[in-house]
């Protein structure tokens, strides 16, 4: 059953892809393709979140820190500063990130619930305020502007169309790994330690450990998010790293559901689609997200994903009653 | 790092004078704000986020009635009573709704309101700094202490906050409300078995919470520029006082303000880079040798 899944995931992910590449031919509008490299960076900033909320049962508040700080600034203080090639410039931009989250992590998943969260937070902050005060490395309040991105394989990202391609298959290749991991034994686990982490310490689950694992994954694919975006607005910006950056990401799950693995990259569609419509008719876009957040939050208590997925239960569990009752008589 | 300076600082008595006025009103400005979160948190098991909002809006409330009345006990009571009344509304018709549920709804509830209420700000008051300025009454010079020289309103803000955090520690330890709070931090099932309306009482402690921040705000207003989104460090700040007081404890509270004020207005001559460093590294150690916080409070 594994292997087949594995088959069936990797056949959906190569259609998508497909249809992803294919847009620019069927539109060629400039804003489509615009938009889908946004949901892409921001679709992994909330994805990989997902894995610690929704999987985990962490909810961290400052996963932004390495979307911005831990992504989009140390690539561009990379690339800005060393001759360095795109791919190398990503992988050693993922590994400080790794290093990072396995510092802060360290600290913070020894805790839990509300303790978590504000850590996180506050983790960000700090990191934030440090930034912000090195204006001689991170332009403090402009941000880093130009990104130098030489051809490497023949590929050339300062070509829009080039880097789209890009985009889209850098994405689909990181939504790829994360199913495989949510889907194996340890994204396994992973839901155990979630749902009751004191039977996973009792079965022998090294419970710290194995948060520690996804706090580090969740914040090398959100690193990765952050690359994406640093290359397509050619530049890192305060922005990427404040705090609203988390919380936006926190709402992109809640509003695309908890409980399905694509519900994020829903949220993060969603999301942006609102804010395109509405910064175009008014400046208070906070005023219409909050209210907007209020409505989900207590309105539907859950994400529009969790919809199906709850239906899709429900009819399960009637299937199997009945098939019960069946036996029975 | 300017550790010199520090050093420097430490050997005229002016310097820590000052220094030390500067962290004693950041340490009980932040004590009004933290003993609020903690309280809330102590009884209704829930981290208010957009605390630091409630704060923002004191300061706002009092600029507003200070204006015309050109009266500081006015706005300062004015900034407490409207935030308190918002306080009430915000835990009636939202917080209210996802008491028990997990944390990330509680956390979007608040995060919704803060986005709400910065922008409320913005439409209500523009999006610039604003200066309320020095209340006529306390436009004297300056009292000379021990070869340091300290505004007036330093000292009166300081001992005011003292006043309030005294008449908080009275009602919370010596009257009859204050024991049914505390009895229904331990168990609100059994408080609300007694016959004690519960919902009332966690109205009431959300709003005497919104009182402090509001009172924080507005006694703040005087000395802090005001602008939108001013309360978020402060939320920040506070929940490093809970976490190095202990969640729940008003006395740790104290204690870690002040201590978080001393750390900010001496660190901002020493290392100024490294102040916000320095309260997380405080809160660090903290975390790894006293989890539960220096006075207690609730193991987590």
């Amino acid at each position: 059953m594994q292997k087949n899944t594995l088959a069936r995931d990797l056949i959906a992910a190569a259609v998508a892809l497909a249809l992803l590449l294919s847009v620019p031919m069927l539109t060629g509008s400039k804003a489509t393709t615009n938009f889908i490299i946004y949901v892409s960076a921001n679709g992994l900033l909330a994805m990989s979140l997902n894995l610690l909320v929704g999987y985990t049962g962490l909810v961290s508040f400052g996963h932004a820190l390495f979307f911005g700080a831990a992504g989009a600034y140390p690539f561009v203080m990379l690339m800005q500063n060393l001759p360095l090639s795109v791919p190398s410039g990503i992988l050693l931009t993922l590994g400080f990130a790794g290093v990072l989250a396995l510092l802060i992590g360290a600290i913070c998943v020894r805790l839990t619930e509300i303790y978590f969260s504000f850590l996180t937070l506050a983790f960000q902050m700090l990191i934030y305020s440090l930034m912000m005060n090195m204006i001689e490395y991170t332009g403090g309040d402009n941000g880093l502007s130009g990104i130098p991105r030489p051809p490497f394989f023949g590929i050339n990202l300062a070509d829009g169309g080039t880097f789209y391609a890009f985009a889209c298959i850098v994405f689909v290749i990181a939504i790829v790994i994360m199913r495989v991991i949510v889907m194996s034994p340890f994204g396994f686990t992973l839901r155990l330690i979630r749902d009751n982490a004191q039977r996973a310490t009792f079965l022998g689950v090294n419970v710290v450990r194995m948060k520690l694992v996804c706090f580090v994954l969740a914040g090398m694919f959100g690193s990765l998010g952050g690359i994406i975006m640093a290359l397509f607005s050619q530049g890192a910006y305060p922005s990427f790293a404040f705090w609203t950056n988390s919380g936006d990401a926190i709402f992109m799950i809640m509003l695309g559901g908890l409980n399905v693995f694509l519900g994020p990259v829903l949220g993060a569609v969603i999301l942006q689609l609102l804010n395109d419509v509405v910064t175009h008719y008014t400046k208070h876009y906070g005023l219409f997200l909050g209210l907007l957040i209020l409505l989900i939050v207590l309105g539907f208590r859950k994400g529009l994903l969790d919809f199906v997925f709850d239906w899709r239960q429900s009819r399960e569990q009637s299937a199997l009653s009945a098939e019960r009752k069946k036996a029975q008589s | 790092m300017k550790l010199e300076a520090l050093f420097a600082c430490f050997g005229q008595m002016s310097c820590v004078v000052t220094q030390s006025t500067s962290a004693l009103i950041i340490g009980m400005l932040l004590f009004l704000v933290a003993s609020g979160v903690t309280l809330i948190f102590g009884v209704l098991n829930v981290v208010n986020f957009a605390h630091g909002t409630l704060y923002m809006l004191g300061a706002y409330i009092a600029y507003t009635v200070y204006q015309p009345t050109e009266s500081y006990f006015l706005a300062v009571v004015a900034g407490a009573i409207g935030v308190g009344i918002f306080g009430v509304l915000f835990e009636r018709f939202l917080i209210s709704k996802v008491y028990g549920q997990d944390v990330l709804m509680q956390l979007l509830v608040c995060y919704g309101v803060v986005l709400i209420m910065d922008d409320v700000v913005k439409i209500v008051w523009g999006v610039d700094f604003m200066k309320m300025g020095m209340p006529a009454a306390f436009r004297l010079p300056p009292i000379r202490l021990g070869g340091g020289l300290i505004p007036p309103f330093y000292l009166f803000l300081i001992v005011i906050s003292a006043l309030i955090g005294l008449g908080l520690w009275y009602v919370i330890t010596r009257t009859r409300y204050g024991k049914m709070v505390r009895a229904a931090a331990v168990n609100p099932a059994m408080v609300s078995a007694l016959g004690i309306r519960t919902p009332l009482l966690f109205a009431s402690v959300f709003g005497l919470g919104a009182v402090l921040a509001g009172a924080a705000g507005a006694l703040a207003a005087p000395v802090r520029a005001l602008t939108p989104g001013m309360g978020f460090s402060i939320v920040i700040e506070s929940f490093i006082v809970t976490v190095i007081g202990g969640m729940g404890s008003i006395g740790g509270a104290l204690a870690a303000a002040i201590l978080l004020g001393f750390v900010r207005s001496f660190g901002s001559v020493g290392f100024p880079l490294f102040t916000d460093g320095l309260m997380f590294l405080i809160m660090g150690l903290v975390l790894i040798f006293k989890p539960a916080g220096l006075f207690g409070g609730k193991a987590r």
